[in-house]
């Protein structure tokens, strides 16, 4: 098992239940894509599996280590094989972009090589490679405040790509993306995780991507999972639910979203083959 | 969190800003600690426009006037310009190398173990407040006082006023810098913090993000140095202050004057030093 939840709680210090009693589990290699309105606990969850929160109720196990039963050596060694996308890129603007990029292997790269790689890029074929998966191969030696939103976000899921975790978590990770760069940079991920074997969790605000990407739905509202099951047994209506948006539209990406307004009962939900 | 964005307060009632209050009582205490503070301080700027007293500083100046160019003092000035600038580059250099390990343990923004929290997180807050106590301890003996230490155990001359600026300014620069650190990009820190460890969200994250405020405050040290040489050098510690306390001593006022305006060259140089270093940075 990948990963799994098991009664996981998160009580912020302020005294707010972020996330309440949620289980679930993947297996090694599987996708899941999160939805759900905002303020549901998505990026709490994200962060939990990430390692980076500590629940304050039930166990977690992430790539089969209980990261908080674990001295820092392992834990350190965890932290290296999870990659995480993050809606805001946490990327300097003054640093460049290829390392940026590059940084995504700080975890497996000794100190010597990290350092000298700020002197001359360590491995700039590698982060062109990784860079130009997502449509910005010819941006390496610019300086991420010269990117736009969109693209210094693509830089983020590139640094991600270019890291090779055995785990991807991607929180909201093409929210300033057009729809059509957005579909690229989703399929971009999904590809990352079929080539290596890694195990794929995104929080998607686009209702219509996730279902058009991943195998699995986890619906969560209010801290706790509504629903969790294969894609092609979530119904419309259970979205509808979930966003509390009966007879009105369900977030979808901008086109998507126009067309969907005319009908009825209104989400064309698309689903091509087994993707 | 709430989905209730219509539920906030009529928009009839009158808004007060909650903060008001408190910047007004922050005010009055301002106002009340620091007025009997200049009382006690003798803070009474009229003094200096009497008569008498204008006269007694205008004789004084009088003195240091005109600057010196003497043929046989300038080599001297050279000489002890040079000294004084080895002083504070080599005292600021070892200062950096006192204050950046010990600023990298006492970061906040770099403590793995604040993760979660997770494991060894007492330690390493205990190590971080030692750090940091041990900071204080550095810089909070001037560096005179040091140099009149060290002139003791190494002799009259630059080596104690070195070893002086390099205990004290360590201090100093371990401290902001921690802070400067600190007030740094700290969420593209803790990202790479959660991925890699210190030493990546340090030089990938923190450093890039504040290159600019760190080497700008470094240059300003290194300005502080060279006018805290002259005071050093009043107790034997070498450089420019050594040649002006002589020239004080002999009442030669017009060799200290031009070796007060070597010092507002060397000031103006290092400013030029810090824009120059900041542009490439920027």
């Amino acid at each position: 098992m990948s990963l799994s939840l098991d009664g996981a709680g998160l009580v912020h210090p302020n005294g707010h239940r972020a996330l309440h009693h949620v289980s679930l589990s993947l297996a090694s290699g599987a996708r899941a894509a999160v939805v759900g309105p905002s303020g549901a606990g998505k990026t709490t969850l994200i962060r939990v599996l990430g390692t980076a929160l500590r629940p304050t109720g039930g166990r977690v196990d992430v790539l089969g280590v209980d990261p908080w039963q674990v001295g820092t050596g392992a834990l350190r060694a965890l932290r290296a094989r999870i990659g995480v996308v993050h809606q805001n890129p946490p990327i300097p603007p003054r640093l460049r972009v290829v390392t940026a990029v590059l940084a995504g292997r700080l975890g497996t790269w000794p100190t010597w090589k990290a350092l000298a790689s700020l002197l001359l890029p360590g491995d700039a074929a590698g982060a062109r490679e990784a860079l130009a998966r997502l449509d910005l191969g010819d941006r390496v030696f610019d300086r991420c405040d010269r990117l736009s939103g969109g693209q210094l976000q693509r830089v983020g899921i590139a640094r991600v790509l270019y890291q090779r975790p055995d785990l991807i978590l991607a929180d909201e990770p093409v929210s300033a993306l057009d729809p059509t760069l957005a579909d690229e940079a989703v399929g971009a991920l999904v590809a990352a995780s079929e080539a290596n074997g890694a195990t794929l969790i995104a929080s998607l605000h686009a209702v219509d991507l996730a279902l058009k990407w991943f195998p699995r739905l986890i619906g969560m509202k209010g801290g706790e999972v509504v629903f969790d099951r294969p894609t092609a047994a979530v119904t419309t209506a259970m979205l509808h639910e979930l966003y509390a948006t009966e007879g009105r539209t369900l977030p979808v990406q901008g086109v998507e979203a126009q067309a969907s307004e005319r009908g009825p009962n209104v989400l064309v939900l698309r689903r091509p083959g087994c993707q | 969190m709430s989905a209730s964005l219509g539920s906030t307060a009529p928009l009839a009632a009158p808004l007060r800003d909650p903060a008001a209050r408190g910047r007004l009582g922050a005010l009055v205490a301002a106002i009340v600690v620091l007025w009997p503070l200049l009382v006690l301080a003798e803070f009474r700027p009229a003094a200096l426009f009497e008569t008498g007293h204008l006269q007694v500083m205008a004789d004084f100046l009088r003195g240091f006037l005109p600057p010196s160019t003497a043929p046989d003092f300038l080599p001297l000035l050279a000489k002890a310009t040079l000294e004084t600038l080895a002083i504070a580059t080599a005292g600021i250099a070892l200062a950096f190398l006192v204050a950046a390990p010990l600023a990298v343990l006492a970061c906040r923004a770099l403590a793995v173990s604040r993760i979660g929290p997770g494991p060894g997180r007492r330690r390493s807050a205990a190590l971080r407040a030692g750090t940091r106590a041990l900071l204080t301890g550095l810089r909070a003996i001037p560096e005179v006082v040091w140099a009149l230490i060290f002139v003791r155990a190494l002799g009259l001359g630059p080596g104690a006023g070195v070893l002086a600026l390099a205990v004290t300014y360590g201090g100093m620069l371990g401290k902001v810098y921690t802070e400067i650190l600190e007030s740094g990009d700290t969420r593209s820190a803790r990202a790479l913090l959660e991925a890699s460890g210190r030493l990546g969200a340090l030089f990938y994250a923190l450093v890039p993000s504040t290159a600019q405020e760190l080497a700008s405050y470094t240059v300003y040290r290194w300005e502080c140095a060279v006018r805290a040489s002259v005071v050093m050098g009043f107790v034997g510690a070498g450089g420019l202050g050594q040649l002006m306390d002589q020239s004080m001593k002999m009442l030669n006022g017009g060799e200290a004057s031009t070796i007060l305006l070597t010092f507002l060259l060397l000031v103006v140089l290092a400013d030029a030093a810090s824009a120059v270093i900041r542009r490439v940075l920027a």
